[in-house]
Parts: C-alpha cells; sequence; structure tokens
C-alpha cells in the first residue's frame, strides 16, 4: 500500500501569487495513498527539507511529491533529501506548477485548477514508481587514439603524462599528419616540423603509447569503459623491429618515378620508401602496387641490400585486439582534387596547384628545398595569382560552409612567396577576409601592407593556357567587385585553396565506432557549444579537423580538452549513471529485432534462448545497460510490447494520462475530484 | 464515464493533454516559465525522455481519457539528442494522423511539433493555437461513441 507524502511550495510569491497552494495541497489529501500534504513557504531551505525527510521518517513514507519549481532546478536537491533520509531517491518526483503553471497563468482560479491536476498526476505516477539504483560500469583506463596528426599526437601525449595507456592507430605508415608537410605555420611562421617533429619523437618513446602505424581500425565493440577493438596492421613488408631504418634499401630501390604521397605529388618516391625524412617510426614500407618483385616477380634488390634481413615479402596483414575505456577520434582533413575545378584547368596545367603543393614547394625540405618554382619547367613565376574558397562557400560544389583555414594560409602563402621572389608580383582573389583569432588579421594586413600582396575582392572565373611572347603564361580571367571591372592576368603559376573535407573513410570510421557525423561526414559533437570535444556516444571523444577545419592551435586545444575528458573519464573506477534504461522481457520478445534498427547505440544484442538439451530455441533481445541511454525508441517500435524503460514505464505513463479526467476539477467546490 | 461538463458547448475548454521530450520542448516550457510568458491553461504536460518513446498507445489513452487534443512536440531535425528518435517520432506521427483522417477525426485534434529549448514564445504560441483550433472543433465525443469503448 503505498504511503505518500506531497509537499507544495509557495515559493515566496512566486507560485503563492497566481495559486492557491493551500488549496492544493488540500486537494491532494483526497487522493488514495496520500498519507501527509502540506504546504511551506520555501521547500527547497533547510526547515522546508527538514519537513520533507521527518515526514518520511515519521510517517514511514514510499513515495513523495515535491509541488514546486521545474524538476531542471531542484530535483537533485529533493532526491538527495529523500536519500539522507532513508527514501529511495527514484521515489520522489517533482511537479513543476512554477515555470509550467504560476508563471505562465495569471488567472488563479485557472493557476490553482492546474496546479491540482498537475501534482495529482505526478502523485499517481508515483504510485508506480519503483526502487531504483544507479547503474555502475567498470573502466578500461586505457584509450585509444585514432588518426596520428598534431591532433591525435596531442591528444596522445596528454593523456599518456596524464598516467594513463595510449594505444594509437594510424592509417598511414608514419604519424605527423598534415602537419608534417607544412613549410611554416601562421601566424607566427615558425617552421612547422620544428615544432612538430620532437613530439612525434616523443610519442614514439612515451612507455605508455603503443603505436600502430600502417594499421587501421577494423572494429569496435563495447561501451564507455569497455570498448574492445580490433585493428588491422597492414603488410608493410619489412619487419620493423629488425629494421635499423638506415634506408639503404630505398637508395637501392630501382623504382624511382612514383609521385610520393608526402610531396602531394610534387615529387617522387621509391617503391620501398621512409614517407619523409623525419617519420615516426623511421621505417621503409613496401608499395605493393609498384615494386617489381610484386609485379613482376623478380629484383628483390632490397632484400639483397638490407644488412639486419628485415624484408619480409611474405607478410600478411595481422590483427591485434586491444581493449579501451575511452576513444578519441583525430581523423584530421583533406583538401577536395583540384579535378572539381575544370573551370580553373586544375589536373589540366601543371601550373595550377593546390595549397598543399605549395607549401611543399615553399618548405626547405621540400623537392625543390624551399625555391618556389613552376612545376612545369622549373622556372621561378614572376607572377602568382592565389585563389581562396576554391570550394568553400560554394553549394554548387557541394561545400556550403567555410574551410575557416584558407584565409589565413593564402596570406601565408603571398608572405612567403614575396620574401622569396621579391620583385614577383602576388595577386589574392578572395570573397571576404575572415581572420579571427589572435594575432590574425594582424598577419593578413602584414601580407598586405608590408609584403605587398595585393588582393582582389572577387572571383575568377576561367584559366587558360596562353603562349605571351614565347612564354607559356596562364590568363587568369575574374572580376574585381570592390572596382566593378573585369580582371585579366598573365599569371605563372595558380594556387588554389581547395575545400577542407573529412578524411576519405571518414563515415565508416564512424560508423564502426556508433559515433554520428554530419551530411559532409565530419564528426558531430554532442552539443556545439556545452559539450565540443565529446561525441553522442558516450566514450567517444573528438579532437581536430576531424570535426570540421580547423588550424593548428585550435585542434592542439581541442585535443587537450579531449583527453582532459579522457581523464576525467579515467579518474574513477567505476562509472555511474543514472539508471534509465530499457529491459526487455525476453518471455514475450519473439526476435524481430526492430529495436535493433532504431537503436541509436547499439545497445541490443542477440541473446539465444536454449531448452533443456541446451539447443537453441530461439533468439532475442538484450539490452545492454553500458550502451544504453534511454532514450525509449526500441519501446515504442516493439510489436510484442517486451521492452518497457525503467524510470518512463508504460505504467507510469498510463497512470499520468489516466490522472487526466475528462471532467475537470473545479477548485471553487469542495476537495477537488475524487 | 461523466461527459456532461464538456457537453456545455457554450464555454467549452479543451483539454489538451502535451507529451514532450525532456531535451527540448520540455525545457522549452520552462524558459516560457522564466520568461513569463502569457497562453493558455488548458494544456497538461506529460514528460519523456524522448519524442521516440511517444507510443501511439499514448494518444489513444489520452483522447479516451477525455483529451480533446493532443501535442506531441520534441527536438528540431538534427537535434535529438538521441540522434534520431525526433525522426522515427514524426513518421509514427505522421502514419497516425492519416489513420485518424480515416476514421474521420478530424487531424487539427493532433498537433506535432518541434519546440527547441530556446523557444518559450514557441511554446506558448503552440500552445494557444492548438487551444483555439480545438475549441473551435469543440469536445471531442466521436472516440466515446466508438464501439470499443461503449464496450468497456
Ligand atoms: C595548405 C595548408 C596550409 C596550412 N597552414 C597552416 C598554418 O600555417 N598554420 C596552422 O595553424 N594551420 C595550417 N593548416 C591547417 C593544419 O594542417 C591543420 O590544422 C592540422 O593539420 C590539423 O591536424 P589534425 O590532426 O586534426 O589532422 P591531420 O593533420 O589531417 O591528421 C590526421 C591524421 O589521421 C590519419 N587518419 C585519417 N583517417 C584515419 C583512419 N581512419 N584511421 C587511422 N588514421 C587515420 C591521417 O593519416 C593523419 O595522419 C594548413 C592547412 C592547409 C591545407
Amino acid at each position: 500500500m503505498a504511503r505518500i507524502g506531497v509537499f507544495v511550495c509557495w515559493c515566496g510569491e512566486n507560485i503563492a501569487r497566481t495559486v492557491d497552494v493551500v488549496k492544493v495541497a488540500e486537494a491532494m489529501k483526497s487522493i488514495q495513498g496520500v498519507i501527509v500534504s502540506l504546504d511551506y513557504k520555501y521547500m527547497c531551505s533547510d526547515p522546508g527539507q527538514k519537513i520533507i525527510k521527518e515526514a518520511i521518517v515519521n510517517e514511514r513514507l514510499t513515495g513523495v511529491v515535491v509541488a514546486l519549481c521545474s524538476p531542471l532546478m531542484h530535483e537533485k536537491t529533493f532526491r538527495t533529501a529523500a536519500k539522507e533520509a532513508g527514501l529511495n531517491p527514484f521515489l520522489l518526483e517533482v511537479a513543476n506548477i512554477r515555470e509550467h503553471c504560476s508563471w505562465v497563468h495569471e488567472d488563479k482560479n485557472e493557476g490553482t485548477k492546474k496546479a491540482i491536476e498537475i501534482t495529482r498526476s505526478v502523485v499517481e505516477r508515483v504510485k508506480q514508481n519503483h526502487e531504483l539504483q544507479n547503474i555502475t560500469v567498470p573502466i578500461t583506463n586505457r584509450a585509444l587514439v585514432i588518426g596520428g596528426g598534431i591532433a591525435g599526437i596531442q591528444a596522445a601525449l596528454d593523456i599518456a603524462n596524464g598516467g594513463h595507456q595510449v594505444v594509437m592507430v594510424e592509417r598511414t605508415p608514419s604519424i605527423g599528419g598534415h602537419m608534417a608537410g607544412l613549410s611554416e605555420t601562421f601566424p607566427t611562421l615558425d617552421c612547422s616540423q620544428c615544432i612538430l617533429t620532437p613530439r612525434m619523437v616523443e610519442v614514439a618513446r612515451h612507455p605508455n603509447i603503443k603505436l600502430y602505424t600502417y594499421s587501421e581500425v577494423e572494429s569496435v565493440h563495447g561501451f564507455v569503459g569497455n570498448f574492445k577493438v580490433k585493428i588491422r596492421k597492414k603488410a608493410r613488408s619489412v619487419d620493423i623491429n629488425v629494421c635499423t631504418g638506415c634506408g639503404i634499401c630505398q637508395e637501392k630501390c630501382p623504382q624511382k618515378k612514383i609521385p610520393s604521397e608526402f610531396e602531394c605529388g610534387t615529387g617522387f618516391r621509391k617503391a620501398i620508401y621512409i614517407p619523409f625524412p623525419q617519420a615516426v617510426p623511421n621505417k621503409p614500407v613496401i608499395d605493393r602496387e609498384h615494386c617489381t618483385y610484386f609485379t613482376k616477380g623478380k629484383c628483390k634488390l632490397c632484400e639483397k641490400v638490407c644488412g639486419p634481413k628485415a624484408i619480409r615479402y611474405d607478410q600478411v596483414d595481422e590483427y591485434v585486439e586491444e581493449d579501451v575505456g575511452a576513444i578519441v577520434v583525430a581523423t584530421g582533413y583533406e583538401v577536395i582534387t583540384s579535378e572539381k575545378f575544370p573551370e580553373y584547368g586544375a589536373g589540366r596545367f601543371k601550373d595550377v596547384i593546390n595549397g598543399l603543393q605549395f607549401e611543399r614547394l615553399a618548405s626547405a625540405s621540400g623537392p625543390t628545398e624551399g625555391r618556389i618554382v613552376r612545376p612545369s619547367d622549373g622556372k621561378e613565376p614572376e607572377t602568382i595569382v592565389f585563389i581562396a574558397c576554391a570550394g568553400s562557400r560554394d553549394p554548387a560544389k557541394g561545400i556550403p560552409y567555410c574551410s575557416k583555414i584558407c584565409c589565413m594560409y593564402t596570406a601565408k602563402h603571398a608572405m612567403l612567396y614575396r620574401h622569396k621572389i621579391h620583385h614577383g608580383k602576388a595577386y589574392v582573389f578572395y570573397m571576404d577576409i575572415r581572420s579571427a583569432g589572435k594575432g590574425y588579421d594582424e598577419f593578413v594586413r602584414r601580407a598586405i601592407e608590408q609584403d605587398g600582396a595585393l588582393y582582389v575582392r572577387g572571383r575568377v572565373s576561367r584559366i587558360y593556357e596562353k603562349t605571351v611572347n614565347g612564354q607559356k603564361k596562364l590568363i587568369v580571367k575574374g572580376a574585381d567587385t570592390i572596382l566593378n571591372k573585369a580582371m585579366e592576368i598573365e599569371a605563372d603559376m595558380v594556387v588554389l585553396a581547395t575545400a577542407v573535407t573529412p578524411s576519405p573513410g571518414a563515415a565508416q570510421l564512424a560508423q564502426k565506432v556508433g559515433t554520428p557525423y554530419n551530411e559532409y561526414e565530419f564528426f558531430s559533437e554532442a552539443h556545439p557549444k556545452l559539450r565540443p570535444v565529446e561525441s553522442n556516444t558516450a566514450g567517444v571523444f573528438l579532437a581536430g579537423s576531424a570535426q570540421s577545419p580547423k588550424d593548428i592551435p585550435e585542434s592542439v586545444s581541442d585535443a587537450s580538452a579531449a583527453a582532459s575528458k579522457v581523464q576525467i573519464l579515467f579518474s574513477k573506477k567505476e562509472l555511474e549513471r543514472d539508471p534509465y534504461v530499457s529491459v526487455v522481457n525476453t518471455d514475450k520478445c519473439f526476435g524481430c529485432f526492430s529495436c535493433e534498427a532504431v537503436c541509436p547505440y547499439r545497445a541490443i544484442t542477440r541473446e539465444e534462448i536454449k531448452n533443456r538439451k541446451g539447443e537453441v530455441v530461439r533468439m532475442v533481445a538484450q539490452i545492454n545497460k553500458g550502451l544504453c541511454q534511454g532514450c525509449g525508441g526500441c519501446i515504442s517500435i516493439c510489436r510484442a510490447k517486451a521492452c518497457d524503460l525503467i524510470g518512463y514505464t508504460d505504467e507510469q505513463i498510463w497512470a499520468q494520462i489516466h490522472s487526466y479526467p475528462a471532467d475537470p476539477i473545479d477548485p471553487t467546490e469542495e476537495n477537488g475530484h475524487e | 464515464m461523466n461527459n456532461t461538463t464538456n457537453n456545455k458547448k457554450e464555454n467549452f475548454e479543451p483539454r489538451i493533454i502535451a507529451f514532450v521530450c525532456q531535451w527540448c520542448t520540455y525545457t522549452g516550457a520552462d524558459l516560457a516559465g522564466t520568461s513569463r510568458i502569457q497562453y493558455a491553461p488548458n494544456v497538461r504536460i506529460i514528460k519523456l525522455p524522448c519524442t521516440g518513446r511517444i507510443d501511439v498507445h499514448f494518444i489513444l489513452k489520452a483522447f479516451e481519457q477525455g483529451a480533446d487534443g493532443v501535442i506531441v512536440s520534441g527536438c528540431h531535425p538534427g537535434d535529438c539528442h538521441y540522434t534520431s528518435g525526433n525522426y522515427y517520432a514524426r513518421r509514427r506521427f505522421e502514419m497516425f494522423k492519416k489513420m485518424m483522417g480515416f476514421l474521420g477525426i478530424d487531424d487539427k485534434r493532433l498537433q506535432f511539433a518541434w519546440v527547441s529549448a530556446a523557444e518559450g514564445r514557441k511554446w506558448g504560441t503552440l500552445v494557444d493555437e492548438v487551444t483555439n483550433n480545438v475549441r473551435a472543433l469543440g469536445p471531442f465525443e466521436d472516440y466515446k461513441s466508438l464501439k470499443i469503448f461503449q464496450a468497456e
């Protein structure tokens, strides 16, 4: 038999002005099971809470309803009080008669009537409540970082320096990401490699970091604190534990003309290669597609010259499994391919390149050792045109968003060019200059005012090749929308600031990890303002440009933020969370698994029901409490009515619906309804 | 079942039951309160974690219990706290609305809406609109005349 206590708050004048609280408390007394019902000026005050606690003890209450402000305000306060008085906190519920009633209705008669009905419906609900315990799940204090760009590196180092184990998975043969290929970096123009490579080395040396390069995440199972990750180590054809990284194999390899990924096609590599001199690990990999041995069955020169005998032509992909408690996704970005710009001749004209290629030309460690020259003839360009927003903010190219970093790196490029070729002309076509950030606008101004970059507001419509005085030129046709006149520039070279997109395969990875992504396949944050580095999947965090275009400072601060979120998670041995999860009545479930299709958290597992002989007779759904977030989607889809949501059970909701009768209460009548 | 009060059509005050999600609309209704936005007192809110939790049975139950109108409101497309619950809800209620039409029930009695946690004003307007629409339709007695219901 229920013994319910109802406590109605005046909230000073806030409720009492438009709701007759005395009448509300009075009306509750006539409800079956209500043992005490009283009102008080400030229920949340110490004396107010004391009244509730004493009633719980003295009246041996089995349920409490507090009628006052929104549960978002004080539900925790009163549940804690209930707990202190020995009542299971989930047997206390809040009736919201302030935000949903007294503050929105002036008519006291109507307000009182509504408050009575609200409170009564919560009383009926509480009668259906059960004692609940918070769910605890153990946590594996080990993190997986996917992607070894600057964001992944920062996150891994922070977590590892915090004393936790980290597993890092990088898809390419070396960590470093795009930053490893940049020349100098805005807004300070410090050399990218000088600030990055020490961190790469630190990752490799860190006792808490286990590094898998040339590897990919194959599958992820489990839930926050308890993920099981399968990793595919792709066959390198080199035993990196034996290899000393001397590089003789690379030197002797006869395959010379393979466009280098690291050089973005501005330079070449061999079939066995270390991607770049500072690569971590500094070990080669055989590109089986181009290796003479793999394509023609003979050569094996690398094996012959290898001192420590590290070449393994028969190596196969290897699978390993790692247990982790948290995942940081830091898979970075890519830029759209130049072929998307036939109007700019990209892909056809050798001297139309993209920003990343320009970085390689400007880099001291690049194929030209930092000399900015035309790819077609190796001559210094006298006139260079930079085109910002190549694809970005262009719904026609499917990219309505701003790529954010291009305004800054284009200014940088114009600056670097002018530093190297003093007499050269650097035009920049732009739509708007977006340079918000510390020292950023000053940087762009410097490019214009000190380094003499010629900024033209307008778009380029077409680029074509033409021979002028025996010289091959690129004719850039555009418009200056400020002067309102057509422009035609005879350029030697054009650099497109191509739009930033997520790294290829981002969506597939998101599906493996079970976390949402947006229509462009950038990973989605749980909340754009308040939870910017968390995904909606508990235990999965985001860092860097996998989430949206970001520059280095932003990628790094996000990565540190994600790392600190991971460490907060790891600061406890067990994870405690509210008990609102779905349950399946396996007697009713007939195994249609519609629930499996709608569950956004992959919390539904399939369980075998066996007979006495141990034979499987049917399959039923089960819910993983660690994964379930309690949305209740499985319940409304369930044809067998086998699922229910603890804390929001059908009984509780029906009780509330039933309490709103066809015949409304008239508070002016004695004692209301029932 | 006593429905004499509802029969007095001249001062008919509709009863509206609103099923709302706790993340967006419930909080939006809270904001209406903190902003002191005045609206019709005819609505009774039932809080759920997500509109995806709302079973069409709840709506039937509400009508059976004498509701003249029902509101289902959750997060805007793309904003669902659980990523997709509101989409399932929308599809479910589009279907349900069609069924209501088929049964000859005016589908204005069921209103589906998106009200975010920032839209206190929108919540107030929604309640006023639905209340006015349903007031114009009059008390919902068709349900009670259905055979199944009379059998009870
Ligand atoms: C032309 C150009 C110039 C720039 N100049 C500057 C500058 O001067 N200053 C500045 O602040 N920023 C600059 N940037 C931006 C800078 O490159 C980025 O901010 C930074 O590289 C982002 O780091 P990240 O770790 O998020 O991504 P990335 O550098 O892209 O690293 C991602 C890593 O994840 C790996 N990966 C991807 N998918 C997977 C997978 N499925 N599994 C495992 N590993 C995977 C990739 O191989 C890569 O190593 C420039 C960008 C461009 C295009």
